[in-house]
This record gives structure tokens, sequence and C-alpha cells, in this order.
């Protein structure tokens, strides 16, 4: 007897394991170091305001697709993703109310007003922490010192990029707590150990590829040597390790190309240090991924790879010959 | 940056071959054949025999005279009962040449080897023996072997690579026939006037490797370009590149860079026909899958109906949801079985609903997999964003025609995107009807 309706379909008929839930899944395993390390170093409300941004996302991500009527997406975890990045970005003891504004402005602000999921310009994340940082200012830079160095009046205190700001130098922690997280900050910069865990993890399972976070680095560390600073201060303190490994890789918002991953990446490393040096911010990180967000559709298009066998210059020419 | 990289990008699959070392088994005797007259790109043939002529195995039934054609053979001897329309395994409706098989199998009189002393007489055999490309493509060999500037072709590229996943025959060929395969290159070598042949075979077959370095000392213009094991090492453009170092830019023909391209079994069937004068008359086919009582290798007659092949293995095991002709990357996947098997299928791979089912697509995430995977060096998610937005300038800055249907892109995809089949057959739709590249 012959079979009849078959399932047909283009080639191929095979597909990698591999899909977007299974991407923003590693994030999050890749997220639970620094989540811990915070939660460690700051105490249990650094776990109940990553849970608060996590939970927030994702319910403003299905009202804003519900009242669109677009596909709830939600099981994607990307707006999970979203939202503890979002809390590392924030000061431990920030209130929950702005941590939420924090989490409308990621979701329905950047992320769905621009058509959701890959449509986004600038990252949610980062874009929600300038906000607040703009909007909020005192409380979003009223950062809390680690549990173990409190005192009865001293409960928060100058993170180690401020006192650098200030030339306090002599007050500056050592590199190897700023390495292992015991300073004061917002929750997920503290601790540079934690987060390359997490990155190692991300680059074990193929998610992120070095080249973002080592460009981004590697620029940050010549900058400081150049100007005369501590490279390992520099590269240890303030939003690096978690801007270059978890914001700065962002897909939807870095470029596509490998070339394209390098401009940008040097690009966010030369603006944070500019910012830091010069600018009367004392943290330049997140300005930094936000402004090469915004460039990277240029990137982009600058940065078409060429033609096996078809160098640039005979691609160029017969271009002008048109 | 990327034009100094050493080899161009591709993807790791699993290889599957689970009928890998299965020797090629004749199937019975099917009952009837149905033999279209198209089996290749060109003008089809018209058939030369009519209903109730008598023919035996290897005679031609089809054919035609204009120049991009080859013949079509009995493959078995019997009664031509009828010639009718019929879905074929191409998914087209073409003529069929039906034949009763009386089970004799008698060879045809003209089944006899062919004197070739000359390139001309080569080619005429070479066209006689009604080879075909048997990657896939089907374009018929003599025309590829007679490329307009013969003085600048100087290599035969014969592809062993067999680089997708389950598929073993040619495998299986290349050891049990190896001396009939080198016996091909040198004649091919010899007649066409070129300097050198070389063999490309991935590495997940060292046997095949070693066979043929072993046979092809005292040739020194034989060589073995061990390929590595990555998809699509088979690809014509892939594989010229990986063996000659020489690019195959789009919409240049193998000969524009100086070579030939053919697959092994092509060469193999051509070597057959200068020593015996039997015509391609039966194929090599993979029959695999889980939902195949039996995988194995076996040789089917042309025009054999599918239930018949999957019969001899065993049958179904179980509900088959999907019946793919071909590898599991570019093959093609039927609605039906009620097709037969023509000059072109290397495999059969049938599979159950859980195999069979289709993801939802989701949203691109740029996540670059596609980028990292296109072995022509294009960016997929891009020139699908175009096609989307029926952009034809944007299609063009991002070489959207050198796309070759590989399948890498979709295969990586975590979005599940289906982005060869939209650049691959949407774009060049698309760009064509709009007046071709600008
Ligand atoms: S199908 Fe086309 S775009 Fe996709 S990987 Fe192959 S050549 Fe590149
Ligand atoms: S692999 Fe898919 S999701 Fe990733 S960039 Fe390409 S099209 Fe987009």
């Amino acid at each position: 007897m012959n079979k009849r309706n078959l399932i047909v379909s283009s080639a191929p008929h095979v597909v990698s394991p591999v899909n977007t839930s299974r991407i923003m899944l590693d994030v999050l395993i890749a997220l639970v170091p620094a989540v811990a390390m915070a939660t460690y170093v700051f105490g249990m409300r650094a776990l109940l305001l990553t849970a608060v941004c996590a939970a927030a996302c994702v319910a403003f991500e299905y009202a804003v697709e519900k009242i669109l009527k677009r596909d709830v997406t939600i099981s994607d975890l990307s707006a999970a993703v979203t939202g503890v990045i979002l809390s590392l970005n924030l000061p431990a003891n920030l209130p929950f109310w702005m941590a939420i504004v924090g989490a409308f402005i990621a979701i329905v602000l950047v992320k769905q007003l621009f058509g959701g999921m890959g449509q986004n310009f600038a990252n949610p994340a980062i874009t929600a922490r300038v906000a607040l940082f703009v909007g909020f200012a005192t409380a979003m830079t009223n950062f809390p010192l680690p549990v173990a160095q409190q005192t009865a009046d001293a409960i928060t205190g100058a993170t180690p990029l401020g006192l650098f700001a200030k030339g306090m130098v002599e007050e500056l922690p050592s590199n190897a707590q700023m390495f292992f997280g015991t300073i004061g900050g917002s929750m997920g910069e503290t601790s540079a150990l934690a987060l390359l865990i997490g990155g190692a993890y991300l680059l074990f399972k193929k998610v992120i590829e070095p080249t973002i976070p080592a460009c981004f680095i590697g620029t940050v560390a010549v900058m400081a040597i150049l100007t005369g600073n501590d490279p390992i201060f520099h590269v240890c303190a303030g939003g690096v390790m978690l801007g270059s490994i978890f914001m700065a890789t962002d897909y939807v918002t870095s470029p596509i190309t490998t070339k394209g991953k390098v401009i940008f990446g040097i690009g966010c490393g030369l603006l944070t240090m500019v910012i830091r040096l010069f600018a009367s911010y004392p943290e330049g990180v997140s300005f930094a991924i936000l402004i090469m967000n915004i460039l990277t559709p240029h990137i982009d298009n600058l940065t078409i790879p060429a033609l096996n066998g078809v160098p640039k210059e005979k691609k160029a020419k017969k271009g002008g010959d048109k | 940056m990327s034009s100094v990289q050493k080899h161009l990008k591709g993807i790791h699959v699993d290889h599957c071959k689970n009928t890998a070392g299965c020797a090629i088994t004749p199937i019975v005797l099917p009952e009837k054949v149905y033999i279209p007259m198209s089996q290749h790109i060109g003008a089809p043939c018209q058939p030369t025999v009519a209903v109730g002529d008598h023919v035996k195995v290897g005679q031609v039934i089809g054919d035609n005279a204009a120049p991009v054609c080859a013949p079509i053979h009995a493959s078995v001897s019997g009664e031509v009962t009828a010639i009718e329309q019929k879905m074929t395994a191409q998914g087209r409706v073409d003529t069929v040449i039906v034949i009763t098989a009386d089970g004799k199998q008698e060879p045809a009189e003209t089944v006899v080897p062919p004197v070739v002393t000359n390139k001309e007489e080569f080619l005429k055999a070479v066209r006689a023996s009604g080879a075909v490309g048997l990657g896939g493509a089907g374009f018929p060999t003599h025309i590829k072997f007679n490329p307009r500037n013969p003085e600048e072709v100087d290599t035969l590229i014969v592809n062993g690579a067999e680089c997708e996943p389950f598929i073993t025959v040619d495998h299986q060929n290349m050891v049990v026939h190896a001396q009939d395969i080198m016996d091909g290159m040198l004649h091919t070598i010899h007649f066409l006037n070129l300097k050198k042949g070389i063999i490309g075979i991935e590495t997940n077959k060292p046997d095949a490797i070693a066979k043929f370095k072993e046979l092809f000392q005292g040739h020194p213009e034989l060589e073995v370009a061990e390929l590595q094991q990555q998809y699509p090492q088979g690809a014509e453009r892939v594989l010229c590149y990986e063996t000659t170092g020489k690019h195959l830019i789009a919409g240049k023909l193998p000969a524009d860079v100086g070579v030939i391209i053919s697959n092994v079994s092509t060469i193999m069937k051509i070597e057959q026909f200068l020593k015996t004068g039997m015509p391609l008359v039966s194929k090599s086919i993979t029959v695999d899958g889980n939902a195949v009582t039996n995988p194995q290798n076996v040789e089917a007659p042309i025009g054999t109906p599918l239930p018949e092949v999957i019969g001899f293995c065993g049958g179904y095991k179980g509900e088959p949801k999907k019946i793919i002709l071909g590898g599991p990357m570019m093959g093609r996947a039927i609605p039906n079985d009620d097709v037969c098997v023509v000059k072109g299928t290397s495999a059969i791979l049938v599979f159950d609903e859980a195999f069979a089912q289709i993801n939802a697509e989701t949203a691109c995430i740029n996540c670059g997999r596609c980028v990292k995977a296109c072995p022509m060096n294009l960016v997929p998610a891009q020139i699908y964003k175009a096609y989307n937005n029926k952009d034809l300038e944007a299609l063009n800055k991002y070489h959207a025609m050198t796309c070759m249907s590989c399948g890498c892109c979709t295969y990586v995809c975590p979005a599940r995107k289906q982005l060869s089949f939209i650049n691959g057959n949407l774009v060049k739709g698309f760009v064509n009807s709009q007046g071709g590249k600008k």
C-alpha cells in the first residue's frame, strides 16, 4: 500500500538542537555566580531585587504582547534574562518600585514598542539603567557597602570609581578585593571573578564569542596603561566585566560579523575610558555600550564580508564601473 | 581578513552513517519499472520504443538530438506495456515508459565495450553511457567534459566527499570499486588532455583514503585530497577550493578556473561502461532512517517504484511521516511514495513523525550563527530580511545570488528560520522576476 500525506518541507531536514530558549537558559545559568556573589556580599535584599526585576520584566512582556496581540514569547526566557541583568546594574538597596520602573523602560519602551524580540536598537537593560540613573540620580548612586563592611553609621559608601574620580586614590580597595568583589557598587559590578566564571560558561557553550569581551577589556587595559593608570583596577572596577561579558555581547544590539564585533568592542572600551578619565561621570560603561548600540547598524553596513575569492578593491572597482 | 582563511566555513552535523561498510545488495527485480524521460538538466528524451515492443537491458529507450541531453536505457528486459504521464521523483509530471519485466534480464546486443581511441570517441562513449551528474544536479556528463575552453582546463576533481549525513554508497563504491574509479580517472585525464586528477575524500572514510593512496602509487598525476569532516565539503564550490585553492565565484563554471568536477559514482559508471558497454541502468542507494525496518545499501534498477525498494529493506517501521530523496541537508521531501528511482537518487531516507516535526519560527535574534556557518561568506540573516522587505538593492549589496542552498544557515539558526530556502530559492525567483542582477 502506498504511503500518502507525508510531511513535505524544504531542506535541510535536520537542524541543530540549539534554539533561542536554550541560548537564553544558558545566559541565565551563566548569571547564577554573579547573583550568588551579590547575595553573599549585599545580603538577601540583593536576591530579592533580582527576583523583582525578573518577575516584572516577564510580566510586562506578557502584558504588552497580550495588548498588542503579538505571540506571547515569555517562554523564550529573554525577558527573564533582561530582568536579571537589569538587577545586576542596580544598587542592592534600590527601592523596588524604581526597579519596576526600570523593568517597564526595558521591556515596554525599549523592546516591545520597537517591535519586540530582535527589533530593539539598544540593549533594554542598559537603556533602563541609564534612564534610572538620570531620573533617580541619588538612589542610583547610593551604593551600599558590603554587609561585612557596614557599620552603624555607614551603610553606604563611595564606589572605587567614585573614589577614583574624586582623586581619593589612597582609599581605593586592593586589586584582590576588587577581583573577588568585596567592594561597594551596583549588585553585579563588584565581583570580576563571578562574572568571569559566567563568561567562561558562555564561551564553553558557544553562546558568545570572545571577540567583543576581549576587544572591550583589552582596549580598557591598554588605555589605562597609556594614560598611566592601573589596568587591573580599571578592568575590575565598575561595569567593564558585566558590560563586556553580558551586555555588549547582546546579539540583537551588536554587529553580526566578526570584523564588526572587533570595531564594536574597541569602540566600547575607548568610550568607557574617555568618559571615566575626562567626563564628569565616574563610570562610562553604560553610556559607551549605549552609544555603540546605536552605531551598530552602521558598523554592520560597513563590514559586509567580501565574497570568497573577490578582493574588496575589485568589488569596489566593479561598483564604480556600473 | 577572511580572504586568507585556509578553509571555507561550514558546519558539523552528526554523520549518522549507520550503513557505513554495508555491502551494496541488488534488490529483487521489480515486476514493473517506470522510467521517466527527463532525468537530467536539458532537453527531455523522446521515447524511441513503442507500447508492445520487447526491450533488453541497456537498450536505448529514450533519446533526443538536442545538444544538452543524455540517453535513457531500459533497466530490465521485458515488454513496454505503457507510455504514460506520471509524477516523478523530481516532483514534476513527465512522460514515463513502463516496462513489465520478463525476469530474464537479457542484455541488449548493443552492450559491447565501445572502441575509444580519442577525445571525440570518449565523449561519445560518455554520452552513450547515459552518465549525468549523480551527485544530484543531473547535468549530462559529456557536456561537462567538453568545456568551451579545453586548453585552459587541466585538472579533474572527483567528488568523494559524501558529506551528507546518512549516505554511504559512494564510500562503499570507493572501497569496493577503487580500481574502476582510478581507471576512470586515468581515462578521463588521458582523453581530455588534462594534467592531473584529484579525488577529494572526507577523513571520516580512512579506508577509502588508504585504498586510493595505495592505488595511486606510481601515478604522479593522481592525488588524494583529504578533506576535513565538515559539511558541505562536497558542494562544488567548496570542493574546488579545498582541493585546488581556487575560488569558484557564483556564475562561473568550473572550467573557468581550469577544472572539471565529477562525482565519484559518475566516474565509476563511465569506466564500467568503457569496460563492459553496460550503460547506467541501476543506481546504488542508501536506504536509511528511523522508519525503515532494515537500513542498508542497495542497487536498484532505474525506474523501480519506491515501495519495492523499501519492501526489500523489510518495509516501513511504524508510520512513516517523511520521505527524503537524497541527504537530509539538501534532499527533497516527497508528498507520497508513489515515485520511482531515477539516475539522481542517491538515498531514500524514511523518518517517523517525531523526526519530521517542523519547528515554529521565532524572531531573528541577530546571533550571527548563520554568518559563521555560511561557506560562501554571506550574511544570511540580512539576505532574508532584505527579501522580506523586497529590497532588491539590499539583496545585491549582500550578494544574495551567491547562495548555493547548502542549508548550513538553516541548520544552525536558533530561531528556526528557513534561511536557505528563502535565500536559495525564493530570493532567486524574486531577483529574476525583477529583471535579475542590476
Ligand atoms: S544556504 Fe546560502 S546563505 Fe545559507 S549557508 Fe548556504 S550558501 Fe550561505
Ligand atoms: S542564525 Fe538565525 S537568529 Fe541567528 S542571526 Fe542568523 S537568522 Fe538570525
